[in-house]
């Protein structure tokens, strides 16, 4: 195990400025970047000699609408086998230009979980190779797991439930 | 044809279309699916196909999908343990054991050691149940039926104890956050024994049909394989990258449930392909007997169930009769109780590999925002690669012995 305020002060000593924030949610070492500086790190910490986080975990997006200017998070889990570490990137987007270099070059299993991550969220991987829809069809023209968009349609009538409503 | 085009061509361009220009190229365009019994769910695959051989493959997905992200986020912690059940539905009490272990993290529950070993016998139980079908399908697809149904006798024992212990037998909503809902009853414990006793024979028996099968390896060695950099790469967990010899298992990484306390082993191939899969699966069935035996043994008393906390259902007796035991259980029922702000990775080692549950508390009663990290959906995305090359009944076999499990692929 890599102690995470080793791995702390590593990515603040090498990429100073670009990590905005840090915290550690259930000891998990959580570091927060803006999306130019996001493949940088990844592949700094792929090629580390000692670290060498090379398992992409899970990739997914949050959606906050109320926080202004900053309303995606592109999540990032990275494991490294050899020391057994786990490390949380986040990266914060725009919902009005949710663009994010791909990270599919890097690790291969980034395609199809970028691709869900533009299915449900509209986020745009540039440089992906093949971006279309993966689970909902071709011809959707939204994103549902965003939050404005409830569950079910907020017209019905007939699910008015005033005691328990959901 | 021409009109056959057309028709493709307005429904969905981005279908391949069967035109002249492929007529050049002596392909064919094949269908793999989406409802064909060897495909064993509903995965669609587009190959491209020169005489027997596979040139390329685009594989579909979605045709199952349920939404269960968007559901979890107007559900209290309560009532998502039940879509857990339809992820890999052959192995649904590690799929429930995991979300608990998820919202115990958040909450900071601690459950009794008797709960946990509970549950370490229910989810290698069902890890068992998981291979058996894997691999007695595999053989299934190989053309040899009587594994399949020698093995599948045996599941159904195993769907028995289930029942025994919550009721259900394929989606079974087992555990309560915080433990189990109910001990063994001695009629579990009777099965459950009887299951130990009976099974071994059974599965030395499949063994014995198989291992060194000469057709058996002729049909699955050196088909569809991948190497340990690439399965890495492309995020492979579990079995399958047990196969290709990379010993990750979180389990072992990453004790959960008092796995500590077991000796096992972490069986690992060498080629990554079938034949590799399939032993690999088969030596893990010993190993989940060795921890369930080495769980029965060392079984300690006391509660099955964290007492101080809010999550807790009162004992249905008690509901009848107090005031205080009916409130909370319809605080509970009703989600009333908020969860603590917070975000959480757990991650189990399902039957297919690391099953991660994402969750984030915003303090409400339901999840923010919950991400399955789903192995199935992971690895499936190797397969075109594992299969160009290789014989359309060889492609078969890999996705059979991949155990790609359509509920989890598509959530």
């Amino acid at each position: 195990m890599i102690a995470n305020q080793e791995l702390l002060d590593y990515l603040i000593k090498k990429h100073g400025a670009s990590i905005l924030d840090s915290a550690e949610p259930f000891g998990l070492l959580t570091v927060h970047t803006g999306r130019e500086n996001v493949l940088d790190i990844l592949s700094d910490l792929y090629a580390h000699d000692s670290y060498r986080f090379r398992f992409l975990t899970d990739l997914c997006a949050v959606h906050y609408p109320q926080n202004k200017g900053a309303e995606l998070v592109i999540v990032y889990h990275l494991h490294s086998l050899e020391t057994n570490t786990r490390l949380r990137i986040k990266a914060f987007l725009d919902i009005n230009d949710p663009v994010i270099p791909t990270a599919s070059e890097l690790f291969a299993t980034a395609n199809w979980m970028e691709r869900e991550t533009y299915d449900f969220f509209g986020v745009i991987f540039s440089g992906h190779p093949n971006l279309v829809r993966i689970l909902n069809e071709d011809e959707m023209d939204y994103f549902p797991m965003r939050k404005e968009y409830t569950l079910e349609d907020p017209n019905r009538r007939d699910k008015v439930d005033k005691m328990f409503g959901r | 044809m021409k009109e056959l085009n057309t028709i493709f061509a307005d429904h969905n361009p981005k279908l391949p279309v069967l035109n002249d220009e492929i007529y050049v190229n002596g392909l064919t365009t094949l269908n793999l699916g989406p409802t064909h019994p060897a495909t064993h769910g509903v995965f669609q695959n587009i190959l491209q196909m020169d005489g027997e051989k596979i040139v390329s493959g685009v594989p579909t997905i979605g045709y199952i999908h349920r939404a269960f992200e968007k559901l979890a986020e107007h559900r209290p912690f309560y009532q998502i343990t039940p879509i857990t059940d339809r992820l890999n539905y052959c192995s649904s009490p590690i799929n429930n054991m995991g979300w608990h272990m998820t919202v115990e993290k958040l909450l900071g529950v601690e459950v009794p050691k008797r709960g946990q070993y509970l549950r370490v016998i229910m989810m290698e139980l069902s890890r068992i149940a998981d291979h058996l079908i894997c691999n007695g399908i595999l053989g299934v697809d190989s053309g040899a039926y009587t594994g399949f149904l020698y093995l599948f006798e045996e599941r159904e024992n195993i769907y028995e104890i289930f029942e025994e212990v919550c009721g259900t037998r394929l989606t079974t909503n087992m555990g309560r956050v915080g433990g189990m809902e109910r001990d063994l009853t001695p009629r579990a414990e009777a099965k459950l024994r009887k299951f130990l006793d009976k099974f071994p024979p059974i599965m030395r028996e499949f063994e014995r049909m198989f291992n060194r099968n000469r057709i058996f390896m002729d049909r699955t060695i050196d088909v569809g394989g991948i190497t340990a950099e690439k399965a890495l790469n492309y995020g492979f967990t579990g079995p399958n990258l047990r196969a290709a010899g990379v010993d990750y298992d979180v389990r072992v990484m990453n004790p959960y449930s008092s796995y500590e306390d077991f000796e096992f082993e972490i069986p690992v191939g060498t080629a990554g392909d079938t034949y590799d899969r399939f032993i690999v699966r088969n030596e893990e069935i010993w190993q989940s007997l060795r921890i369930i035996h080495q769980a029965l043994e060392k079984m300690p008393a006391g509660p099955i169930i964290a007492q101080e906390q809010h999550y807790k259902l009162p004992p249905k007796e008690l509901v009848y009769k107090s005031m205080e035991a009916l409130i909370y259980h319809f605080k509970i029922i009703m989600g009333e109780i908020d969860a603590p702000v917070g975000e959480v990775y757990h991650s189990v080692e399902g039957g297919n590999g690391e099953l991660g549950f994402y969750l984030i508390s915003d303090g409400g009663r339901t999840p923010y925002r919950l991400h399955f990290r789903r192995p199935c959906f992971i690895y499936y995305q190797a397969y075109p690669e594992m299969v160009v090359g290789s014989q359309l009944s060889d492609a078969i076999l890999t996705l059979s012995s991949l155990n790609v499990i359509a509920g989890e692929l598509d959530a």
